[in-house]
């Protein structure tokens, strides 16, 4: 097709054109922009927590009238719902990954350090890597001995006392390697606080933090083993097979009421519906901007229609003209596709400009990265087919126009 | 002519329906978007007590020791038990509160209801005074009750509902984590929005349900919700010594005069305290009213603001579109304005016709867009956020809607009007 005559009419029709044009730019930029948009939520989204998701229920209670004995209350909680048929393994924990409410300590690589090094998820309670179902990739994992109650520890704290330091640890890999870069992290001591000295025995390869909302420090987790007493911070955690999940949830908190009917149960979910709560607000804002793409592509869509009807009624005696001259209805096809095809081109190129544009004054404001060189092919892509399925009614209207329309006057 | 022109306008808008109905669907959807996104952002952005806030202060002192100490930083946002306290008692403002945020386990005295936990305030008496909050039943404490740690509380009348039935529930006594408290007071439907006075335990939150005196929550143990600071050896059950901060302070000073002073004042008391030694660093003080200290901690969530920004870029695309459909509209009866021109109308008057027409199309998208407002506004608040609730369209929103597209509109039309008024009338004629 011979696109010299289509660029000798359209610039005959240079308002038109330039408004098509910028139409097409405007969506341009907003659709490489919001599809990049989409992605970083999507992939926010896809954090790994590092525990078997699907196996996984949580009970987080609350004793309305205090036990006489906070950690005996929560042993006896723990065997009991070890008996429920279909439970692997249970915990407690003092936060889960993607929970919400989180417990970060400051860790130090020396007790005299000024400012700590980074802060770090800390993660407190019994049986956590097994009942977790982490994936331990150095050292060896916490034992039984080596659990001390949460009040011994504050009370050593309070005082200024370093008795019963170094306690073990385990940390996440990603903790390791950003604290000890190139060195095997067993055996290496940090500091949460200038008394308190921890020693890493172990490594597990993934554990997010409960408020992972920094993708780069997401990952920064330690676990210690301290007794935690049963009190509303804390949680219960079960492990079952996927399909057990509803029914092992219902018998764990019917046995906790049981065992104690003045208690409050405060949550009582499986881990999928952890990680949905806690990312509903970028489930939200993806669907928005997929509902904003489908829009902008919508009414551009809708516009390329409304445009191309007016041309092809304004040029009817013109095809008319070029039909009575022999020209085929697939070259008038052609011709407004081509046509199209060109002015969403030329709308692209323009496009791209403003996309990057945009992409800078994002990163300015919303703390995004550079907008990568992929999307600018998707948003080019999306108007092309837009263009070319707005354009074919129009264009099989003008191709319809019988040779005769030439040599009528009107 | 007014009444000419609309009916003009009215017979083109009726000639091609279908272009007629592409320039309405682009503004409505436009306007719409726009309009959900923008009362989002001017319900989360607005006054939380209107007429108010400008007269309430959050001081802010810098207790802290030399550990990572830059001159002029901001001061932590809280302060601890001494210092509040310190102030608080100081007495130098026409009203003051000491508060923090907690949950309270309450055991509800009728069976049939299930004990369960409550979101909490533990504020010092002035509370209610200062920040206007109204009063179904009964009244607040007063600072007498705060001395002596007084087992008294104030309901809110969404518990009182839930627990009383709605009925004047003053006197009785209401079981909270295993201590009997005496309900002084009910309060009216409160909820100012954004939750000002505690932005650690969510800026848009709901409230509290229940209101305790802050001396009887913090002997009581009772637990306590949202940031606590601490720096040195802060780390400590007693909270009333910990090095830690996690209080907040509110003042009332009416006057600009009376604002100055009270900063003087907090750097006086900085000054006395760092003389003392209890104060290491030198003197740093804040004293930001509601709205400043709201902007200080952008509380708008940076979602909503990319939100209107997407909202006007695609409705900045619909207006783009509607100007080339206009145009095309215009442009197509090129032959009829061409007889009205030679029939001695003005340019002004065609000018004048086109943006009647222009205006009868923003109006009918203003009134497409409200109704996709309110849809959009009903999607808004089935979403999870804690804010969403709170998206309902006020009457100046509404106003504003119809203002907006009718405006938008018409500046789509200039263009399209400009150059159909240039067409030369003998032309068209002419080719006819």
């Amino acid at each position: 097709m011979d696109i010299l005559p289509i660029l000798a009419t359209l610039r005959r029709h240079k308002v038109i054109l330039w408004l098509l044009m910028l139409e097409i730019a405007l969506s341009c930029a907003i659709i490489c922009n919001g599809v990049f948009l989409i992605a970083q939520r999507l992939q926010h989204m896809d954090i790994p927590s590092g525990v078997a998701e699907h196996e996984l229920v949580q009970i987080q209670q609350a004793p309305i009238v205090p036990p006489p004995d906070r950690y005996a209350r929560a042993q006896e909680d723990l065997a009991m719902l070890r008996q429920i048929p279909g439970v692997r393994a249970v915990g407690m924990s003092n936060q889960v990954p993607f929970g919400g409410s989180s417990s970060n300590g400051n860790v130090m690589l020396s007790p005299t350090q000024p400012h700590p090094t980074l802060s770090a998820a800390e993660y407190f309670g019994e049986n956590l890597v097994q009942t977790l179902g982490l994936h331990l990739i150095a050292g060896r994992t916490l034992r039984t001995d080596e659990y001390v109650d949460a009040d011994v520890v504050i009370r050593a704290l309070a005082d200024g006392s370093s008795e019963g330091f170094p306690m073990p640890m385990l940390v996440s890999q990603a903790l390791a390697v950003r604290l000890w870069p190139q060195q095997n992290p067993l055996g290496k001591l940090i500091w949460l606080a200038p008394t308190a000295s921890f020693r890493v025995v172990g490594v597990v390869e993934t554990l997010a933090r409960a408020n992972a909302y920094n993708t780069a420090t997401a990952q920064y987790s330690m676990i210690i083993p301290l007794h935690m007493g049963a009190d509303k911070d804390q949680s219960y955690l079960l492990r079952t097979r996927p399909e057990d999940r509803p029914r092992v949830l219902a018998a764990a908190v019917a046995a906790l009421k049981r065992a104690d009917p003045a208690r409050v149960i405060m949550h009582s979910r499986s881990f999928d519906q952890i990680r949905s709560d806690y990312f509903q607000d970028d489930q939200a804002m993806a669907g928005m901007l997929v509902s904003v793409i489908v829009a902008v592509l919508l009414v551009t869509g809708l516009g390329i229609v409304g445009l191309a009807s007016f041309w092809v009624a304004q040029r009817r005696k013109q095809i008319g003209i070029r039909r009575a001259l022999g020209a085929t209805r697939i070259d008038i096809l052609h011709y407004f596709q081509t046509e199209n095809f060109l002015i969403v081109t030329f709308g692209i190129v323009i496009g791209m400009l403003l996309a990057y544009g945009l992409s800078l004054w994002l990163m300015m404001h919303y703390e995004l990265p550079h907008l990568p060189g992929i999307y600018f092919p998707v948003g080019a892509l999306a108007l092309w087919i837009i263009g070319q399925l707005a354009v074919l009614g129009p264009a099989l209207r003008a191709a319809a126009v019988p040779p005769v329309v030439a040599t009528r006057s009107v | 002519m007014l009444g000419y022109y609309l009916d003009l306008a009215l017979r083109s808008l009726k000639r091609n329906k279908a272009l007629t109905a592409l320039m309405v669907l682009a503004i409505a959807l436009g306007i719409g978007a726009s309009m959900t996104t923008l009362t989002v952002l001017h319900v989360l952005s607005g006054d939380p007590l209107p007429g108010k806030s400008g007269k309430l202060f959050y001081p802010q002192l810098d207790p802290q020791d030399m550990d990572g100490y830059k001159p002029q930083g901001e001061p932590p946002a809280q302060v601890g038990w001494i210092d509040g306290m310190a102030l608080l008692h100081a007495k130098r403002a026409r009203y003051q509160a000491l508060m923090t945020g907690g949950a309270v386990p309450i055991q509800p005295a009728q069976s049939a209801i299930e004990p369960f936990f409550e979101n909490a305030r533990y504020t010092s008496a002035d509370f209610f005074a200062m920040f206007d909050v109204p009063f179904l039943y009964g009244h607040g404490w007063n600072a007498a009750d705060d001395e002596a740690g007084a087992r008294v509380a104030v309901l809110t009348r969404e518990l009182n509902d839930k627990l009383f039935g709605g009925k004047d529930s003053t006197g009785q006594t209401l079981r909270m984590d295993d201590v009997a408290f005496r309900i002084v007071g009910v309060l009216d439907s409160w909820r100012p929005t954004p939750h000002f006075y505690d932005l650690m335990t969510g800026s848009y939150s709901a409230d509290e349900g229940v209101f305790v005196p802050l001396t009887t929550a913090t002997d009581l143990k009772f637990a306590h919700n949202g940031s606590t600071d601490c720096w040195g050896k802060g780390f400590s059950d007693n909270m009333k010594t910990a090095t830690c901060t996690w209080l907040q302070f509110w003042v009332q000073l009416d006057t600009p005069a009376e604002a100055a002073a009270y900063r003087e004042y907090l750097l006086n008391y900085s000054r006395e305290q760092q003389a003392l030694g209890r104060f290491q660093r030198p003197p740093n003080v804040r004293l930001r009213d509601v709205m400043g200290w709201l902007d200080y901690n952008k509380v708008v969530p940076s979602d909503v603001r990319l939100q209107v920004w997407l909202a006007f870029g695609f409705l900045l695309v619909c207006l783009v579109n509607t100007v080339g459909l206009m145009l095309a509209k215009f442009l197509r009866r090129a032959a009829e304005l061409g007889v009205r021109r030679a029939l001695g109308a003005s340019r002004r008057s065609l000018f004048a016709q086109l943006l009647v027409e222009a205006g009868a199309v923003g109006l009918v998208g203003g009134t497409g867009g409200l109704l996709l407002a309110l849809a959009g506004l009903w999607l808004v608040r089935r979403q999870p956020s804690d804010y969403a609730a709170l998206a309902h369209l006020d009457l100046p929103m509404l106003l504003a809607t119809f203002a907006f597209a009718v405006v938008a509109t018409l500046l789509a039309g200039l263009l399209p009007a400009w150059r159909a008024c240039l067409i030369p009338p003998a032309l068209q004629l002419k080719s006819n």
